[in-house]
Order: C-alpha cells, then sequence, then structure tokens
C-alpha cells in the first residue's frame, strides 16, 4: 500500500544511506523505497531476494519459442506436402534453423514482458518521495512514516551522515 | 584502461557533458543532415523508376541474377553485427571500455538492419508482395518452404532487428529518465512516455540488470546466427566459389570485421564534433583497432583458406572460378579488396598507429570499401563464370542500381544523424558506474 508521507535521505554517496537503511530495517520500518542513478552495489531495498525471477520468463520464452519453431515448420511442410532436394517432407535439420531463432525471439520478447511486469513499467503515477536528481548524480531513500515518526527517521539520517533530509507531504 | 583510471569527473558533470551537444543543430550538422537526406531521396526516387518501369532497369539479368542490391544486403547486415558485438559479448565478458561505444554500434546496428531489409524489397521487383515471405494461414493452403536459406534469412533478420531493437531501447530507459528529469513542457512529456515512469528504484535496477545480462546472454548467439544464415544463401547454392563450407564463420568474421570499421567511421567524427574526449579515449581506440586487426586476420585466412581449398580439390571448375576472381575481367575489384582488408590493415600492428586517429579513419573508410567490394566478388562475380562457358558474361550495375545503392547510405545517414541529436550517444549511467569509485578501492586508497 502506497503511503501518504515520510522522509528522504538524499545523499551523493551510497554509503551513509545503506547505513541509514540497515537502522531503519533495525527499527522495523516498512516499504522503504530507495533510489539511484547507477545501479546500486548495496543500497537495495531487499537484499534477501537478490535473484531477479525475469529470468524464469527468459527460460519460458525460449522453450515455448523452440516448440513454436518446430510446430510450425513440420506442420506447415505437412499441412502442404511438396517434397524438394530429395528430402523429407519434415526435414529437421533445416527446420533447426527457424527453431533456434523463434527460441531467441521468444526468449527476448519474455525477458522484456518479466522486466516490465516485476519493475513495475510503465509507471504513471508519481513515485512518493523520488527527487529528479535522483537520476543524475543523488542517491535516495525514502520511507513512509506517520506524523509521530518523522523526527525520529530524520534523526536516524543524520545520524548515518546523509547530506540532505527532505519531509515529504501527501 | 577502464574510464575510473582517469581524471574523477562527476556525475552531474557526466551528464551535462552527454547531454549538452543535443538538440542544437549546428549549420554543418544541418548541412549534413540536408545531404544525407538528397541522397536517400534520389535512392528512392531510383527504385520508384524501377518499380514503374520494371526490373529492366537494373543491369541484374542473366547469368548475375543476384547483383548489387544482394551484395548490399550482405554489406549492411555485416555493418549491423558489430553493435551487438559491441553491446552483448563485450558486456559478458565485462569489457571496461564497450560503455565508451556501445550506443553508437547499437544504433548503427539498428539503422543497418533498417537498411538492410530494403534491399531484398528492392531486389524482388514487386516490393507489395513481400509478405510472400511469411508463414500465413491463406485461402491456397500454400506455405514457405522452410527449406529455403531464403526463409531462415527471413526469420533470422527479423529475430535480430527485433532483439537488437529492445537491448538498444531497454540500454536507453535510464538515460531518458535522466533527460526526462531535466526537460520541461513537451520535452519532458516525450521523454518521460519514453522512460516508462522509471525512477531508479533498488527494485528496479535488480530487475534491469538481470534483463540486461539475459539480452546479452541471448543476443551473443544471434550474432553468430543471423550472418551464418546470411552466409547460407550463397553456400546452400552449388555455384563454383560458393558451396563452401567455410562460409559461416568467413561471413561472421567478414561482418564483425566491416561494422567495426563503420564504428570508427562514425565514432571519430563524432568524438570530435561533441568534444567527447573524455569519455572515448585513444586507448578505447587501442583496443578497437586490436579487434579490427584480428578479424582482418581472419578474414585474409579465410580468403586464402578459400583459394587453397579451390586448388586442393583439383576441381577444374573451382580452380577456373577463383582464378577468374582474381585475374579476370574484376581483377581490379579484387586487388583493391585485398589491399583494403588484408594489406592495409597490418598498419595496426603498430601502437602508434592504433591511437592516430587520422590513420584509423582513413583505414575504416578503406575497410568499408573492401568490404562491399568482398561482397560484390562473391556474389555476381561468381554468377557471371559458373559452370559451363555459355553461360558466361559480364555485369554491369545501371546507372538505378548505383542511384539506389548511395541512396540506401543517405538512409542509414540520415537516421543516424538524427539519433545523436534526439538521443545520448554513450549510456549515460554506464559511463557514470565507470567513473564511480568502488567502495574496496576507496578504502584500498585511503590505507595506502
Amino acid at each position: 500500500m502506497r503511503a501518504a508521507a515520510g522522509v528522504t535521505g538524499i545523499s551523493s554517496r551510497e554509503e551513509p544511506l545503506v547505513q541509514a537503511l540497515e537502522r531503519l530495517r533495525q527499527r522495523g520500518y516498512k516499504n522503504v523505497q530507495t533510489f539511484s542513478p547507477v545501479p546500486p552495489e548495496q543500497l537495495i531495498e531487499k537484499p534477501e531476494s537478490l535473484k531477479s525471477p525475469v529470468r524464469a520468463y527468459t527460460l519460458t520464452g525460449g522453450i515455448l519459442g523452440f516448440i513454436s519453431g518446430l510446430a510450425l515448420t513440420i506442420w506447415t511442410s505437412l499441412d502442404w506436402p511438396l517434397r524438394t532436394g530429395a528430402k523429407p517432407i519434415a526435414s529437421i535439420p533445416p527446420f533447426l534453423v527457424i527453431a533456434f531463432e523463434l527460441t531467441i525471439l521468444f526468449g527476448g520478447l519474455f525477458t522484456l514482458a518479466g522486466l516490465l511486469i516485476h519493475a513495475r513499467l510503465p509507471q504513471t503515477a508519481p513515485e512518493p518521495g523520488y527527487h529528479a536528481r535522483f537520476s543524475v548524480d543523488q542517491f535516495g531513500v525514502f520511507v513512509p512514516c506517520e506524523n509521530g515518526q518523522i523526527e525520529e527517521v530524520k534523526q536516524l539520517f543524520h545520524a548515518a551522515g546523509v547530506e540532505e533530509v527532505s519531509v515529504e507531504t501527501a | 584502461m577502464n574510464a575510473t583510471s582517469q581524471q574523477p569527473v562527476s556525475f552531474t558533470q557526466i551528464t551535462d557533458d552527454i547531454l549538452a551537444p543535443m538538440w542544437k543543430p549546428s549549420r554543418g550538422y544541418l548541412l549534413l543532415l540536408f545531404a544525407a537526406l538528397s541522397l536517400a531521396v534520389v535512392g528512392g526516387l531510383c527504385w520508384l523508376h524501377q518499380i514503374n518501369t520494371g526490373m529492366g532497369v537494373a543491369g541484374i539479368s542473366r547469368p548475375a541474377g543476384w547483383g548489387i542490391y544482394i551484395a548490399a544486403f550482405v554489406f549492411w547486415v555485416g555493418i549491423a553485427h558489430s553493435g551487438t558485438l559491441i553491446s552483448a559479448i563485450l558486456y559478458l565478458f565485462h569489457v571496461p571500455w564497450r560503455a565508451a561505444i556501445s550506443r553508437t554500434a547499437e544504433a548503427m546496428t539498428i539503422f543497418a538492419v533498417m537498411t538492410a531489409g530494403l534491399f531484398p524489397l528492392i531486389h524482388i521487383g514487386r516490393p507489395w508482395l513481400f509478405y510472400w515471405l511469411i508463414p500465413y494461414p491463406n485461402e491456397r493452403q500454400l506455405w514457405v518452404n522452410f527449406r529455403s536459406p531464403l526463409i531462415w534469412d527471413v526469420f533470422a533478420v527479423g529475430t535480430y532487428f527485433t532483439i537488437s531493437l529492445v537491448f538498444w531501447y531497454v540500454g536507453m530507459i535510464p538515460d531518458l529518465a535522466a533527460i526526462r528529469d531535466r526537460s520541461t513542457g513537451l520535452k519532458r512529456n516525450i521523454y518521460g512516455l519514453f522512460a516508462l515512469g522509471w525512477r531508479g528504484s533498488g527494485n528496479q535496477w535488480r530487475h534491469y540488470k538481470a534483463a540486461y545480462l539475459l539480452f546479452a546472454a541471448l543476443a551473443t548467439p544471434l550474432v553468430i546466427s543471423v550472418h551464418s544464415v546470411v552466409s547460407w544463401d550463397f553456400a546452400m547454392g552449388i555455384v563454383p566459389g560458393w558451396h563452401s563450407t567455410i562460409f559461416a564463420p568467413y561471413f561472421v568474421a567478414g561482418a564483425i570485421f566491416s561494422g567495426l570499421a563503420m564504428v570508427c567511421t562514425l565514432v571519430i567524427p563524432l568524438r570530435r564534433a561533441f568534444h567527447l574526449e573524455k569519455y572515448i579515449t585513444l586507448n578505447h581506440f587501442n583496443q578497437l583497432s586490436k579487434l579490427l586487426l584480428f578479424t582482418s586476420l581472419i578474414v585474409t585466412y579465410a580468403y586464402i583458406t578459400e583459394f587453397f581449398t579451390a586448388w586442393y580439390t583439383g576441381n577444374p571448375i573451382e580452380r577456373d572460378s577463383f582464378y577468374y576472381r582474381a585475374f579476370g575481367d574484376y581483377q581490379t575489384l579484387f586487388w583493391i579488396m585485398t589491399v583494403c582488408n588484408c594489406i592495409a590493415p597490418l598498419v595496426l600492428f603498430f601502437r602508434k598507429m592504433r591511437q592516430n586517429l587520422k590513420v584509423l579513419f582513413v583505414l575504416s573508410l578503406l575497410i568499408n570499401v573492401g568490404m562491399y567490394l568482398e561482397r560484390f566478388i562473391i556474389i555476381p562475380v561468381s554468377l557471371t563464370h559458373g559452370f559451363i562457358p555459355n553461360v558466361w558474361g559480364l555485369y554491369t550495375p545501371s546507372l538505378y542500381e548505383i542511384g539506389i545503392l548511395a541512396g540506401s547510405f543517405g538512409f542509414f545517414f540520415f537516421f543516424f544523424l538524427l539519433f545523436i541529436k534526439f538521443l545520448p550517444v554513450l549510456p549515460i549511467f554506464e559511463i557514470k558506474e565507470g567513473f564511480q569509485p568502488h567502495p574496496a578501492k576507496q578504502i584500498q586508497e585511503a590505507a595506502s
């Protein structure tokens, strides 16, 4: 569930925010969101789930592509049985070329679908706590919290050496 | 040398440096764009005339049924190879200098495949019937012949274009978000639309990195397969000079060679015009040149092997076919090709030459010429000198064919010029990653 408001810690370096994130986790803050202009080393919301399920989409797409390629070539050859070059109607070696290409094609398109689904793209609603600087040169951590927790979160950020703390209103 | 070993550069400066040349066209740029568009229009008019009048206006006729259109198709598919090679294979091997040229090379791939895709349409004469190449249910229950390499080509090139486009676009999403966040008004809306609402959250990056690695893993065998399939268009035929088992690796090496040369042709002026010397260093060209030299040696080896096998078979027709290449009617083209592809690249054995951009630029142009000639010599020249003397002949491209070939260069450069003004020519976030001091390295530096 999306929080109405919270606090964002902004820093030009990743390390203070990683420290702050660790302390936030220890205090039981949930739904924390991180932002970074480059792929983060450690600044990840759920470090326990580093493996992405996108690879399962690739595998599924690849298998489907291979089966589709063979099915298409064999079925159409049997549907219009024209013998050429003294080869069998269903000539498997040349059909493997089509099966291979469709393996890659379906694998790639399924990977794209997996990325879009799991990265929640396209995203039209504004992301709470997001600042335009996060795509350029700043790292950020947004903590959704109640009004009573704002001071505690701010202090936590400051104690970790985070350069800038911003309170986000709903 | 890695980007990180250079002067420290802030993330803001990297973003500014890469985005600075965008959107503001200089007079020189507009002139180039106009020239490219004019050339493309000339090619388009020649094609229109060919459609209107018939294939008779082209020089292709018995015995050379395949002429410079098919040679151009193979040439442009070859050019398209390096984009995915640099992006995918070098990504898998964690090659640090990849980022400096990957975006340009990927863009080159897209536009080169688009250009290559035109040539089968031009060649078939009745382009409105192109859909006959695609298997689709129809009243007559006819299906395409999946045993034909020409149909494999449709699938291979179609897959290559789709995967390359997806790979290129996905690689740009974080950069499009950076442009969105630094823009206002309509520009912000347009880039925002294509950035898909990217926010760079930890969750998004996690899936993004996984997907990018998978795209690279899928694209790598695809690069090898596409030009192998293109080579089988010829190798599966029994024409002397075509029917050879070495064609697949020979064509793949040639494609990478010509693609790398085109990368140099594009990146050297781009680096200077956009003042990107900080990000595309002489060392990057040094590495690129080594690859160029390596592929040139493979291509040379393939040429020698072709001649050797023709001699070793003892088959008089095969022998005669290769003798004709070197000493027949098209011998001038053959020797120009040999100088451009085999002799001239040997200067790259010297480090000074690898880092001399003038030499490298001229060499890249020579290789582009040499590689086009290679395709010309393989395709129509082999057809003009077949099994029996009474079907021998000469092939001379007509003015319309030459106009269409020139137009294809205009078409390619028109799109490339649009790309450099509307999209970042370097992958911003990857360049930032390269300049980002690694935490372990920081500790090591502090300790020392």
